[in-house]
């Protein structure tokens, strides 16, 4: 047990802060992952439920493409398409003919987000629909704006509503950023492969990895758990 | 778009079509029973075992199952102790590291999924099945498990697309199934676009195979909703005939 503690230790001596130092750049990962993504999700949702038959299409396509096939897939999409599509778009649009590389961090987050606005999109569309149509009724009949409906009865209650759901995509996407280790960037997976490389013991490091995503997970459940009692704070319960 | 890649790899990544199926199949065989004795243990009113299968299922789906995998396969290997014991034949090999990863993964979530049908179990019945003088394990053989089963049908239909899904993090310890072989012929052509497409093709072909089984299934297992489609499908007959 010594022996494991001496390698967990902190400093030059033991993983202890690389390992922690992984767990960082995991949150960053997942935070700037699921942003993206919950962006994504509201124009998903807003293509979903458009009028327009082909802004539906898109969303259904997506929707449909991304859930159904493994993250695993979309990660080596862009791994290896990415710094390709990139370029293309950068000579197409501004004659930029140079090389550009993307970092593992960008072509992470773009991955991830886009993973998980395939699921942000099904959750807003399904809290836009439990908005009551008697409500959108109603403010239209007060003689609200489309802006002003949408800032002051929309976004208030989808958001409420939304919020279980976008906890458990939070999951998701905090758990997937360990399918980004393989694309290189040093986060708890990665950290914890290196120190098993140099010091033949995995199961020590695995182990500990396990650990802080289970820290993580408890935290942030913590966190979303607060949110939606803030939330549901001037909401009447049986 | 290099279609003439279509034809040429199309192949390749069929044929790791067969090791998915094998994945997933048998790791959802083995983590069903795993799910149902966990689900029973958790619904059992025994203290002890009911925290041990909260804590299982809290570390299993509380962790991601790339780590879940690289702990059996890399991890195990640490121990003198298990490498000199019967295990280490199983446990050696990537395959079965991946089916223990896979199994003892599903066995967490759908035995939450189980739990949730066992709990959907009109508590009465369970009363008029003592009534009627039935054991423990007739009551739970035709009263709760036949019910709880089909009530947890649609959450197990994505527990099992998520697991063909899963599948393809076997292809981080060497297995090689669809995906794996679609990264090395990616960083053979550099045709990641092209890959895509025909790797996802194949995932949406499966899951939506799998999406139709399941409703079907569904289906046979709700009577009364094929009744009620009868009775509406008569009264839309009737009222074409007036």
């Amino acid at each position: 047990m010594s022996e494991w503690m001496s390698l967990l230790a902190w400093g030059d001596a033991g993983w202890g802060d690389e390992m922690v130092r992984g767990a960082l750049w995991t949150l960053v990962l997942a935070t700037v992952a699921f942003a993206l993504g919950v962006a994504i999700g509201s124009l998903g949702a807003t293509a979903k439920l458009s009028s327009l038959p082909p802004a539906r299409w898109l969303g259904q396509g997506y929707t449909t493409v991304i859930r159904g096939v493994p993250d695993l897939l979309v990660i080596y999409l862009l791994f290896f398409g990415g710094n390709q599509a990139v370029m293309a778009i950068a000579r197409g649009l501004f004659g930029y003919d140079g090389y550009i590389e993307l970092n593992a961090f960008t072509i992470g987050a773009i991955a991830l987000g886009t993973v998980s606005g395939a699921y942000s999109t099904e959750v807003i569309r399904g809290a836009v629909l439990a908005v009551p149509r008697g409500q959108i009724e109603a403010a239209r009949a007060c003689g609200m704006s489309g802006w002003l409906l949408f800032r002051r009865i929309m976004v208030p209650q989808v958001a409420r509503y939304a919020l279980p759901g976008l906890g458990n995509v939070w999951q998701l996407t905090l758990k997937d950023t360990s399918l980004i280790s393989i694309v290189g960037l040093v986060e708890i997976m990665r950290s914890a492969s290196i120190a098993s490389g140099s010091t033949q013991k995995p199961f020590v490091f695995y182990l500990s990895a396990a650990v802080l995503y289970l820290c993580l997970t408890a935290g942030s459940n913590r966190v979303f758990g607060l949110a939606e009692l803030w939330a549901n704070r001037g909401v009447r319960r049986a | 778009m290099r279609f003439e890649l279509f034809g040429e790899y199309f192949p390749d990544l069929l044929s790791g079509i067969p090791m998915m199926l094998q994945l997933a199949g048998l790791s959802l065989f083995l983590g069903f029973f795993l799910a149902v004795l966990l689900a029973v243990l958790r619904t059992s009113g025994i203290r002890p075992l009911e925290w041990f299968v909260r804590g299982y299922v809290y570390v299993f789906r509380g962790t991601p199952l790339l780590v879940q995998i690289f702990l059996i396969y890399y991890g195990t290997g640490q121990f003198d102790l298990i490498k000199q014991s019967f295990l280490w034949p199983v446990l050696r090999e990537a395959y079965w590291c991946a089916i223990i990863a896979l199994t003892l993964n599903t066995g967490a979530y759908t035995s939450e999924i189980i739990r949730g049908g066992i709990e959907a179990v009109p508590w009465g019945q369970v009363e008029a099945a003592k009534a009627c003088g039935m054991s423990a394990w007739l009551r739970f053989r035709r009263v709760v498990f036949p019910q709880a089963i089909r009530q947890a049908l649609p959450g197990y239909g994505n527990e099992i697309i998520l697991m063909i899904k899963s599948t393809s993090l076997a292809s981080t310890i060497t297995l090689l199934e669809v995906t794996g072989i679609a990264r090395k012929i990616i960083s053979q052509t550099y045709a990641p676009l092209e890959l895509f497409v025909m790797a996802g093709a194949i995932y949406l072909t499966i899951v939506f195979t799998v999406t139709r089984i399941v409703d079907w299934i569904e289906n046979r297992l709700s009577p009364e909703l094929a009744g009620r489609r009868h009775v509406e499908d008569a009264e839309k007959d009737l009222a074409s005939v007036h």
